[in-house]
């Protein structure tokens, strides 16, 4: 029998595209309808439908679904461990005394904006290449500091990412694939360097845990014999309520029942041991950074694949919004401008106030979780709208745009569906939904501090950008 | 300024909650700044560098809710108070639906196995594209979008072809598939009958008649109206035609277009050869004897094919009401026009409607122009002009560009009807009226206010203006077309039963001398 003839036995179950009362008059004749939350594709532009025609030929195409199958399996199939902490000059690829990591693609120190530049000075006061802030701000200008992003150094940092010599980081291995990733330790909140504060509190809080907390954590993962499984603490965390980005107090709460067995037999004093669980204590962000360098650790293992049109770098620098495509190798960046950060802001602070969309922590959601995986974080749903629905749709329309499931990590309330896995440039431009990422608001000035947090998209050029690089490489 | 604090011993908020709620409460008009934190150090520090310190926020306790107002007035503070305290207290039960929601044609057909048939109505400039993923995807495809080209037109129905799927249009506005109408369709009985068509109101307008007669559809394949051109070459309509004679409901099968490109006839007329199913075959305009040696009934107009098709699907004759012209209705009007109202102007919504009754009308006179005439010489000059006879079909794209189509939204034809009422020339107005699926849902009320005043400035002229008016519809349709037909008859406007009719009664009513 004909397709044609099978249709005409079958109950009709349609896809509506375009005008809705269309689905109305066939639903009122009990058809089953589905109606398409369809937009123009590349908003219409046609410079980039043709890109992405020229991606759908089907022998081009047959090419980017192998391609994009292996950069996913990467991703699912990488196991982040944590092996240990050590200061950025002994372990950070391309590290030197007068370096300092930011967050995003590359930016100079004339363009920065507030809190990166209230990063910046900050670390150079803390170590010792000024004595106060404003030697610090002329040495920025000199030139004689090398900037450059934490991502082409195998690390993130969160917000301004602010990343200098002695500071202490996470080191995690990929043990599937054998790549390290960094992220240096949490401030926790929320006057801190990596929002933009540099006060002589934050400067005393970056030289204990230089001298205590960094140590000890050393110390500690040191009798640690297999690290410590973030993938399979991920996963925990998630069921317990964390996206790990705005919300991490399950995953804190998990790592620090880790971390105490190896802490409490370090040589430290009680005393240190006590200033550090406090420190945990203060606040639910400490597993933060954690959740980044696992993300980094996974994606960088998907990079570089020929002929993938994968996601392996969603990264802000305060000023541009970045992203890097597995399918072009090495450190091409795609930017577009920085949005604005749209959430509830501590009280006393009004949304003016805000500096734009800024930080590498939009590496979790270019893995699967934070604003993808709203859906596992009820608690925190005020951040996006207020409704357990929207934070549910949120996760669902994240689906559209992304590859796989990653079954490795899940989430219960949507039946244990698996983090929505590989961002796929085409799916971006051919649907026009761009990836939700929850984060934090720094203050538009140095000095102050976090104020907020909120939702935020990237910007489109970047994926238009990227879309063009792809259909003249592949 | 005035500030208010309130301070609640012991009650807790998480904190981005409450970061929400002080959002929310900065919007209230007339507040400076509303602050709802917990009462922390660190908030009463931010408290502080605001300066609202008060002796009561210095005392809170981490786990009190501080609330502090700060606004112009002490009206304005209460009330703010007040709706924080709303804000507080107010559980949001609002529930999102549980509809599933795609984004893309793929996704879609891969998270819903069960989908057979995309409708598409989107800007022409990307429906070929959509068009294409859904084919793709093995999905049958109706395509509402015009403006697409031919060569994209050529490209989808050849794929559809090779893939054994349908692709009606692109500018297919009508099909009725497994008894459930899409876009602009009639709600008509579940039958035998199944019809091809390449003219979406002539489609419905046979759909209707046969549903009137008693008859039923089991399907209605709309096949878009460029598929019979020489370029397309009745790709759509050959494969309807195969698989209607394949259908073991179908028994009869009826064709609808304006006649094909002689090449594309030719194919037609071989592919009804091979049908062991009777064929009826309505091309507007159509030559009798080719069809009638290919073996197909052949029908002159809209009516007679719908009868022959119940006919020929087994119905008793001798039990329709065949709807007979009004013979004496055709003397009376004849007798109160004038010799001056020598034309008829047909104003529709319906394109197949105004071909026909334009036809019907070329029978009789050689003076009959439109915007839809095939013959040059006949076409309009300036078609907000009327010359002798002349139908108008609104739905043209002279006429829709952007503007709703008629049959959306009638009232686009309000002043043309005023214009022609006025002319003395002028004997007969011919008006549809499309009810159904994708219409509007009062077309007749519309009109209504210029028909009533059409007619009384004709008789304050001293003359009588004739105004027929045709309702396509069936008493299944959501508009009521009792109600239509009543409103229109009240209105002192003649009934047409059908398009056939509507045609005949106009052209016969302006007849001279006969």
């Amino acid at each position: 029998m004909s397709k044609i003839n099978e249709l005409f036995n079958e109950k009709l179950n349609v896809i509506n595209v375009g005008i809705e009362s269309f689905k109305d008059d066939m639903s009122k004749q009990h058809a089953t309808v589905t109606h398409l939350e369809w937009t123009p594709p590349g908003r219409g532009k046609i410079e980039i439908i043709a890109a992405l025609d020229k991606l759908e030929e089907p022998s081009v195409a047959k090419k980017i679904e192998a391609a994009n199958k292996l950069a996913v399996e990467r991703i699912v199939n990488s196991q982040p461990v944590l092996i240990g902490f050590d200061q950025a000059i002994n372990v950070v690829p391309g590290m030197t005394k007068t370096t300092i990591l930011h967050a995003g693609p590359p930016i100079t120190w004339d363009k920065m904006n507030g809190p990166m530049k209230g990063g910046v000075t900050g670390a150079i006061v803390f170590e010792g290449l000024a004595k106060d802030l404003d030697e610090a701000a002329a040495l920025a200008a000199s030139g004689e500091i090398t900037f450059s992003p934490c991502h082409e150094h195998n690390c993130v940092g969160s917000m301004a990412g602010v990343t200098s010599a002695s500071m202490f980081m996470h080191i995690v291995e990929n043990k599937t694939y054998g790549n390290i990733a960094y992220t240096n330790l949490s401030e926790q909140m929320s006057k801190i360097l990596r929002m933009g504060a540099n006060d002589e509190s934050v400067i005393n809080r970056l030289n204990w845990m230089r001298d205590v907390l960094g140590p000890i954590l050393k110390e500690a993962m040191k009798l640690s014999s297999n690290g410590i499984d973030l993938r399979l603490m991920l996963a925990q965390a998630l069921h317990m309520g964390d996206e790990c980005h705005n919300r991490n107090i399950a995953g804190t709460t998990l790592l620090i029942q880790a971390l105490t067995p190896l802490i409490i037999q370090t040589d430290f004093t009680t005393e240190q041991k006590k200033e550090v669980f406090e420190f945990v204590a203060s606040s639910d962000y400490f597993s933060g950074p954690t959740w980044m360098a696992l993300s980094k650790c996974a994606l960088d293992a998907a990079h570089g694949i020929e002929n993938s049109t994968i996601v392996t770098t969603m990264a802000r620098n305060g000023v541009e919004f970045g992203i890097r495509v597995s399918g072009i190798s090495g450190y091409t960046w795609f930017t577009g401008p920085a949005q604005k950060v749209i959430g509830p802001m501590f009280a006393g602070y009004k949304p003016e106030d805000s500096g734009l969309d800024i930080g590498d922590s939009a590496i979790t959601e270019t893995y699967g979780i934070g604003g993808f995986a709203m859906a596992t974080a009820p608690a925190i749903v005020a951040l996006v709208g207020g409704t357990i629905d929207d934070a549910i749709n949120y996760s669902t329309k994240m689906k559209e745009i992304t590859t796989t499931e990653n079954q490795n990590v899940t989430i219960p309330l949507l039946n244990f569906m698996g983090i929505s896995t590989g961002i796929d440039v085409q799916k971006v431009i051919q649907t026009g939904i761009m990836p939700i990422i929850n984060t934090a608001i720094a203050h538009k000035d140095a000095g102050i501090g976090m104020i907020g947090a909120g939702i935020t998209n990237p910007p489109v050029e970047a994926f238009e950008k990227a879309i063009l690089a792809l259909s003249e490489t592949i | 300024m005035i500030v208010q604090v309130i301070v609640k011993a012991n009650t807790y908020f998480d904190s981005v909650s409450l970061m929400s709620l002080s959002t929310k409460a900065n919007q209230i008009d007339g507040v400076e700044q509303a602050i709802i934190a917990m009462g922390t150090e660190m908030n009463k520090e931010v408290i502080s560098n605001v300066g609202l310190m008060t002796v009561e926020i210095e005392e809170a306790k981490t786990s009190d809710l501080m609330i502090i107002v700060k606004a112009e007035n002490e009206r304005i503070c209460a009330n703010a108070l007040e709706e924080i305290e709303e804000l507080l207290t107010k559980k949001n039960t609002t529930k999102g639906t549980s509809e599933a929601r795609y984004s893309t044609i793929k996704s879609a057909a891969e998270n819903i196995p069960e989908a057979n048939l995309v409708v598409i109505a989107v800007n022409g400039a990307y429906a070929p594209r959509e068009a294409k993923k859904a084919l793709e995807n093995n999905l049958h495809v109706m395509m509402f979008s015009d403006n697409v080209s031919v060569e994209d037109e050529i490209e989808l129905k050849q794929l559809a072809h090779e893939k054994g799927l349908l692709m009606m249009g692109p500018d297919c506005g009508t099909a009725i598939i497994g008894n459930v109408a899409l876009c602009f369709a009639n709600a008509v009985r579940k039958g035998n009958i199944g019809i091809v068509g390449a003219s979406g109101t002539g489609s419905q307008e046979i759909s209707v008649r046969i549903h009137e007669f008693g008859g039923g559809i089991t399907q209605l394949i709309g096949t878009g109206g460029r598929d019979l051109s020489k370029e397309v070459g009745g790709i759509m309509m050959l494969d309807g035609i195969k698989a209607l004679e394949e259908d073991e409901a179908t028994k009869v099968i009826v064709l609808v277009s304006k006649p094909p490109a002689p090449s594309v006839e030719e194919k037609v007329l071989a592919q009804i050869q091979l049908c062991t199913k009777p064929v009826v075959v309505w091309f507007v305009g159509g030559d009798e004897e080719k069809v009638t040696k290919a073996g197909g009934h052949f029908a002159k107009m809209s009516k007679e094919a719908a009868l022959k098709a119940v006919l020929l699907a087994g119905a008793d004759e001798s039990k329709l009401n065949k709807r007979a012209l009004n013979l004496p209705l055709i003397e009376e009007v004849r007798a109160k026009l004038t010799s001056e109202q020598k034309y008829i102007r047909g104003l529709f919504s319906g394109g197949t409607l105004c071909d026909e009754a334009m036809h019907i009308a070329m029978e009789k006179f050689s003076d009959v122009y439109s915007n839809i005439q095939r013959e040059p010489e006949y076409r309009l000059k300036d078609v907000k002009v009327s010359q002798g006879h002349t139908f108008i079909d609104f739905g043209d794209d002279q006429f829709t560009q952007g503007k709703p189509h008629p049959m959306i939204d009638p009232s686009t034809r309000i002043e043309r009807f005023i214009q022609e009422a006025k002319d003395p020339s002028v004997g007969v107005i011919l008006m549809d009226f499309v009810l159904g699926f994708g219409a509007h849902e009062d077309p007749v009320g519309v009109m209504l206010p210029a028909i009533i005043e059409a007619k009384q400035l004709a008789e304050s002229e001293g003359r009588h203006l004739e105004i027929i008016g045709y309702i396509l519809g069936t008493e299944l349709d959501s508009q009521n077309i009792e109600g239509q037909v009543n409103k229109l008859i009240a209105a002192g406007a003649t009934h047409a039963s059908s398009s056939q009719n509507a045609g005949l009664l106009a052209r016969e009513f302006v007849v001279k001398g006969e």
